[in-house]
């Protein structure tokens, strides 16, 4: 279970949902680890101004982090955070590791449109 | 938040936070600005264990406790402020934020730390989170059965070996000079781990490979003679570079770009402070990062003392 402000995705059931009802989401899959925490403040701090995207993280090592683990477009990553943006239920972008502001904010505008 | 404050600080971590602590408790307004997240370099360290009177502790936690206690006396800490401009030259300084917020001030304190350094060459940037990493403890077990470089002669780069070791196959150490900087007690342990071999006096030309790494390309600094080392994965700690670039040309700074301070963390600027790792000094750590956000403060509050004189 992580601690963090954003809302967590804890079932694929969940995750489904999550995709179904929103057009742009981005998922943030870790621990509450070193390079984990940084990009976790990031989606906080940008929730405001980016109303059209829906910020949730996941643990890494719950059943749930599978859905992003098996996911074709993470194969080859080995650096946590899995950080996995979707449009339309599709995904768009991933990253692997530690993300700056300046990084997530590059993605967010590309695939999703600028923020406020 | 206000626009004009009597202390204005650049950077969240151990250094600004403290100076926030100090500044604030001195009845002063004191805003402290950061760029990410609350914290710096300190939110990277899973266990902090040299922080006197904390026996252990996460990193993540330390920080929290230091911005809520620099925010009780009533400074002011905002995270994610993207600062996009500063200027330091007159008796009133500012400080633009990229929303275009304007805030003025009549003393600065420089505390904005430093990033790990990067090697620049080929590849480094495309195998960034596919096999390059800057975490032991967090990608260390992506690597367990597979072999591994660590690029860096120092504590953390020997540190870290050691600990990687329980993962990767092998482990090679690949090191710009014929000798390390790291402590003997380091250098021993791992010269004394049958998984850790040594590539001494090499220049790191290239990370190579498809679509994941797969070998480190160096060079005999001596010879020229080229080898390639056939890994998975690498974990760079050649160390950091101070986060200056924002006052260059403002500030005197050294060849290494680290702001140049006296005794009393005084820049060459009059009302400018630095405190902490973006400075010119010999060990970086959070106590000594801590020593000079005190030192900075009181010094700024001396310099605001002398003005209303
Ligand atoms: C992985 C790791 C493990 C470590 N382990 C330990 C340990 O166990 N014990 C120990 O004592 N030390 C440890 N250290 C060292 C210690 O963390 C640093 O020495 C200390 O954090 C330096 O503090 P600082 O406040 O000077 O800078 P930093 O912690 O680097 O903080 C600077 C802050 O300034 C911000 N910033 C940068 N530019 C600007 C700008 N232009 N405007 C506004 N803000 C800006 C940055 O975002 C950052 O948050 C470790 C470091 C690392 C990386």
């Amino acid at each position: 279970m992580l601690q963090t402000g954003l809302e967590h995705i804890e079932s694929e059931q969940a995750f489904k949902d999550t995709l179904a009802d929103n057009e742009n989401v981005m998922v943030c899959c870790g621990r509450m680890g070193p390079m984990c925490l940084p990009v976790y403040d990031i989606m906080e701090a940008l929730t405001p101004d980016y109303p059209h995207v829906a910020f949730r993280d996941m643990a890494f090592d719950e059943p749930v982090g599978r859905v992003i683990r098996s996911l074709p477009e993470t194969r080859g990553f080995m650096g946590l955070p899995f950080t996995v943006y979707f449009k339309n239920g599709k995904v768009v972008a991933a990253t692997s590791g530690i993300q700056t502001m300046e990084q997530v904010t590059a993605v967010l505008d590309e695939k999703f449109g600028a923020g406020r | 938040m206000s626009t004009d404050y009597d202390i204005v600080i650049l950077g969240a971590g151990p250094a600004g936070l403290t100076a926030g602590i100090y500044a604030a408790r001195a009845r002063r307004s004191v805003l402290v600005l950061d760029n990410g997240s609350v914290g710096g370099q300190m939110v990277l360290t899973e266990k902090v264990a040299n922080y006197p009177g904390v026996t252990e502790t996460s990193g993540r936690e330390l920080s929290q406790v230091m911005a809520q206690q620099a925010r009780s006396f009533g400074c002011e800490v905002k995270a994610f402020a993207r600062v996009a401009e500063v200027d330091l030259t007159g008796d009133v300084k500012a400080v633009t934020l990229k929303n275009g917020t304007r805030v003025t001030t009549k003393a600065v304190i420089i505390a904005s730390g430093g990033v790990p350094r990067k090697l620049g060459v080929e590849g480094e940037e495309r195998f960034v989170g596919q096999g390059i990493s800057f975490c032991a403890t967090c990608d260390g077990e992506f690597f367990t059965g597979r072999p591994i470089a660590v690029i860096g002669g120092g504590n953390s780069a020997l540190e870290e070996s050691v600990s990687l070791s329980k993962y990767a196959s092998r482990v090679t150490v690949i090191h710009e000079f014929d000798h390390f900087q790291a402590e003997a007690w380091a250098v021993a342990e791992a010269r004394a781990n049958d998984k850790i071999s040594f590539l001494m006096n090499q220049r790191v030309l290239a990370f190579t490979g498809q679509s994941g790494l797969a070998a480190v390309r160096s060079a005999d600094k001596e010879t020229g003679a080229v080898t390639e080392t056939l890994v998975d994965g690498c974990f760079v700690f050649i160390g950091y570079v101070p986060n200056s670039g924002a006052f260059e040309g403002q500030v005197k700074l050294n060849e290494r770009g680290e702001v140049v301070t006296d005794e009393e963390l005084r820049t060459s600027l009059p009302g400018v402070f630095a405190a902490g790792d973006v400075r010119h000094k010999r060990v970086r750590q959070i106590t000594t990062a801590v020593a000079d956000g005190t030192v900075a403060a009181l010094s700024a509050l001396e310099y605001l003392n002398e003005l209303a004189a």
